[in-house]
């Protein structure tokens, strides 16, 4: 590992254009396309310290070595990387006066998901007014975790403020060189979340991005830390539940999570991209990578996804149980409508003894969208005792989607219990006829039955955002029938 | 409350029903009996509007509106009730969570103020003490790992909360002991109001000793042959349906 970056200086050494790009940095876009001097830019944008540049170029040199991986069933048309901007400062968004200037379809889809009016406004960017005063809810809630000592901050502040955290785990779950898109990721990230929970301390509250994106715009290649000191405990939640109009069409992020002895990291997904259009035009490509490292005994991290968005989405939410008696789990939900491609689980592997996982998968396909749940259950050779229960059921609204299941499953000790169950169903026109016999529309019949089906993985959610799921479930369903 | 004339319906092409007459008034409880394959359960499924069951001759008049212009749900808001010869299961939804989505749909359909938790926790509480149906059952998901009796003392409990103008039931004493029977049939006399209509489908004569029907009519290869009185039932009880053109009963 020395050797390389040793390597990689020597190269960065004899790079000619290393200054000469600078002249360029009051602008605010980086220039179309991907080089050296991208990554030089974003960087610079940042003012970000020497080792995190040189960390940034290694992994854009090995980037350029990769190539992309396609052994996912997802089909889309080949992406042309430099076709594109990889830094756009964060967009001013015009500030509106009223509602009423906003897109009435947002609006609608608000309101179906019963979301306040004031925070519909600050959603669709109208200024809030002193009805309810965004600055002095962000400022309260930071006062708040200050006090126990937890820093929760975009990744770009961390990197000025807590270099020595940054620099101690970065790319220590997800390395540079992990896949084709967590090194891109790693060349160009450009922002995300930054969370550090000290020794002990459970996080008075549900963290979420919804307060951060308010400060800043994130961008296209997020990268998100989280450290849960010895004895702590945080829950996470990303995402927000409404559309989110991005005219970006990839979407690489990376999170890495990390859990020393007898800490817990819950973090929960609410994924609502811009899944494309009926004919499969547009949508966000959503590649992301995603690892929780249970580094420490008897430490415990779970994933909760709930997919309903995006064209195409390559998504494996991964526990590493490194410490003895650590515990990993995966509740997924994803839902596949239009012509939506999923290929999406989980990785387990066991490390330790007596570790644990639990991974429970809810595909739901509709329209001509097609849904892949992969897992890997990976158990080594000193992982004594090991126990997985892996569920993976697959649900089917008309007759062309289709649903797929590729378990993988590897195992080094023979002491290991694996339990595998998996089911495939579709909804019957008996249930939907009986449903509706009762005076239920055919929608909310539809939603009904497979919020039943996903119910499981629904419980898992904090209480506040498995409601909007359920609702979430419902809208992304909608013309699926009939 | 019902008139149909004429009634023609097809079923994947074949004709079932071949013009059916009847007029049920409000207050009374018809009976339709007649031997399998004889057209008893179409009857039902167009009347709810099922899909698939196309009526290809007559009109049906339902409390003076034409329910061939309405959907199945909306059918179902304006007060047609189909008890389900087997109810389907639906996995994961709680009993107590379909029935408050149902009910508030229909309140909702006919512009009324939908319940909240508490009211409608009193409400189906009140409705299910007499059926028997128990806390434990409405926290179940609908149907799923339901006995038979339950299941169709669950189907009573829906029929007694959404409060339908006419009811429909669809061999409803198909896979019940005697026990069993005389609770649901003691839950649906309950119902039996002068606002309300109901349809009782059953094969045996068995059901109609406790759902006393005030006419009873035999149907046979889709249509009807014969209406008389409660006694009509014993009859038939006696002498099978091969009086009636059917092959066997």
């Amino acid at each position: 590992m020395a050797a390389v970056r040793e390597t990689v200086e020597t190269v960065g050494e004899v790079e000619k254009y290393k200054y000469g790009f600078f002249t360029d940095i009051e602008s605010e876009k980086a220039p179309l396309g991907l080089t050296e001097d991208t990554v030089r830019f974003i960087s610079a944008k940042k003012n970000e310290p020497d080792w995190l540049l040189e960390w940034r170029l290694a992994a854009f040199r090995r980037w350029l070595t990769m190539t992309e991986p396609t052994w996912a069933k997802v089909s889309y048309p080949p992406i042309d990387f430099q076709d594109a901007y990889y830094y756009a400062a964060p967009k001013q968004k015009v500030k509106l006066d009223s509602l009423d200037q906003v897109d009435p379809k947002l609006l609608e889809t608000y309101e179906k998901l019963g979301i306040p009016l004031t925070e519909q406004k600050m959603l669709a960017g109208v200024a809030v007014d002193a009805v309810f005063d965004s600055v002095s809810v962000v400022t309260t809630f930071k006062e708040k975790l200050a006090e126990v000592g937890v820093i929760f901050c975009p990744m770009s502040e961390a990197v000025q403020k807590h270099p020595e955290l940054v620099k101690k785990y970065l790319g220590s779950v997800v390395p540079t060189s992990d896949n084709f898109y967590a090194t891109l990721n790693s060349a160009v990230f450009s922002e995300g979340s930054f969370v550090y929970i000290p020794e002990g301390v459970r996080c008075p509250m549900e963290l979420s991005t919804y307060f951060r994106i308010n400060e800043k715009q994130t961008g296209q290649f997020e990268r998100t830390l989280i450290i849960a000191e010895k004895g702590s405990y945080v829950s996470y939640l990303e995402g927000c539940t409404a559309p989110q109009r991005d005219e970006n069409q990839l979407h690489a992020a990376v999170v890495e999570l990390v859990a020393l002895d007898d800490a817990e990291i819950k973090y929960s997904t609410v994924q609502n991209w811009y899944p494309g259009d009926e004919e499969g035009k547009g949508g966000v490509y959503n590649f992301v990578t995603k690892r929780g490292d249970c580094r420490g005994a008897n430490s415990k991290i779970s994933w909760t996804q709930v997919e309903t968005g995006s064209a195409i989405t390559w998504k494996y939410p991964s526990c590493i149980l490194r410490g003895d008696n650590s515990r990993g789990e995966f509740y997924s939900i994803a839902i596949s409508n239009g012509r939506q491609q999923v290929d999406s689980g989980t990785k387990m592997i066991h490390l330790g003894r007596n570790t644990t996982s639990r991974i429970i998968s809810k595909g739901i396909s509709a329209g001509k969208s097609s849904n892949t749940y992969r897992g890997l259950v990976s158990v080594h050779r000193k992982a004594e005792n090991v126990r997985n229960f892996t569920q993976c059921d697959s649900l089917l609204i008309g007759d062309k989607c289709s649903a797929h299941t590729v378990p993988y499953i590897e195992t080094k000790n023979p002491s290991a219990i694996l339990e595998h169950e998996a089911t495939t169903s579709k909804i019957s026109d008996d249930q939907l006829f009986y449903c509706m016999q009762r005076g239920i529309g055919e929608e909310e019949a539809v939603a009904l039955i497979v919020n039943g089906f996903c119910r499981d993985v629904l419980q898992q959610l904090p209480m506040e955002f498995a409601v909007e799921a359920q609702k979430l479930v419902g809208i992304s369903l909608e013309g699926s029938v009939g | 409350m019902l008139e149909i004339r004429n009634l023609h319906a097809k079923v994947d092409g074949k004709e079932i029903l071949k013009g059916i007459d009847l007029d049920i008034r409000a207050g009374e409880v018809h009976a339709i009996m007649g031997p399998n394959g004889s057209g008893k359960s179409t009857l039902s499924y167009v009347l709810a509007g099922r899909e698939g069951y196309e009526v290809t001759e007559g009109t049906i008049r339902f409390k003076g509106r034409d329910p061939m212009e309405m959907g199945v749900d909306e059918r179902a808001a304006a007060g047609v009730f189909l008890a389900f010869q087997y109810p389907l299961e639906i996995p994961g939804v709680t009993t107590m969570t379909f029935l408050k989505t149902a009910l508030n749909a229909q309140r909702k359909a006919r512009g009324e103020e939908e319940l909240d938790a508490v009211r409608f926790l009193k409400l189906v509480r009140e409705k299910a003490k007499p059926l028997n149906v128990t806390d434990d059952m409405l926290k179940r998901a609908l149907n799923v790992g339901y006995s038979g009796g339950e299941k169709k003392r669950a189907e009573v409990l829906q029929m007694s909360l959404l409060e339908p103008a006419l009811c429909v039931l669809d061999e409803t004493d198909s896979g019940l002991d005697i026990d069993a029977l005389k609770t649901v049939a003691e839950g649906v006399n309950a119902l039996r109001s002068p606002e309300r209509a109901m349809i009782v489908i059953t094969h045996y004569q068995r059901l109609l000793d406790y759902i006393v029907p005030d006419v009873v009519h035999v149907l046979s290869k889709g249509r009807i042959v014969k209406t008389g009185g409660k006694e009509l039932a014993l009859e038939l009880e006696k002498s099978g349906y091969a009086a009636y053109g059917a092959d066997a009963a």
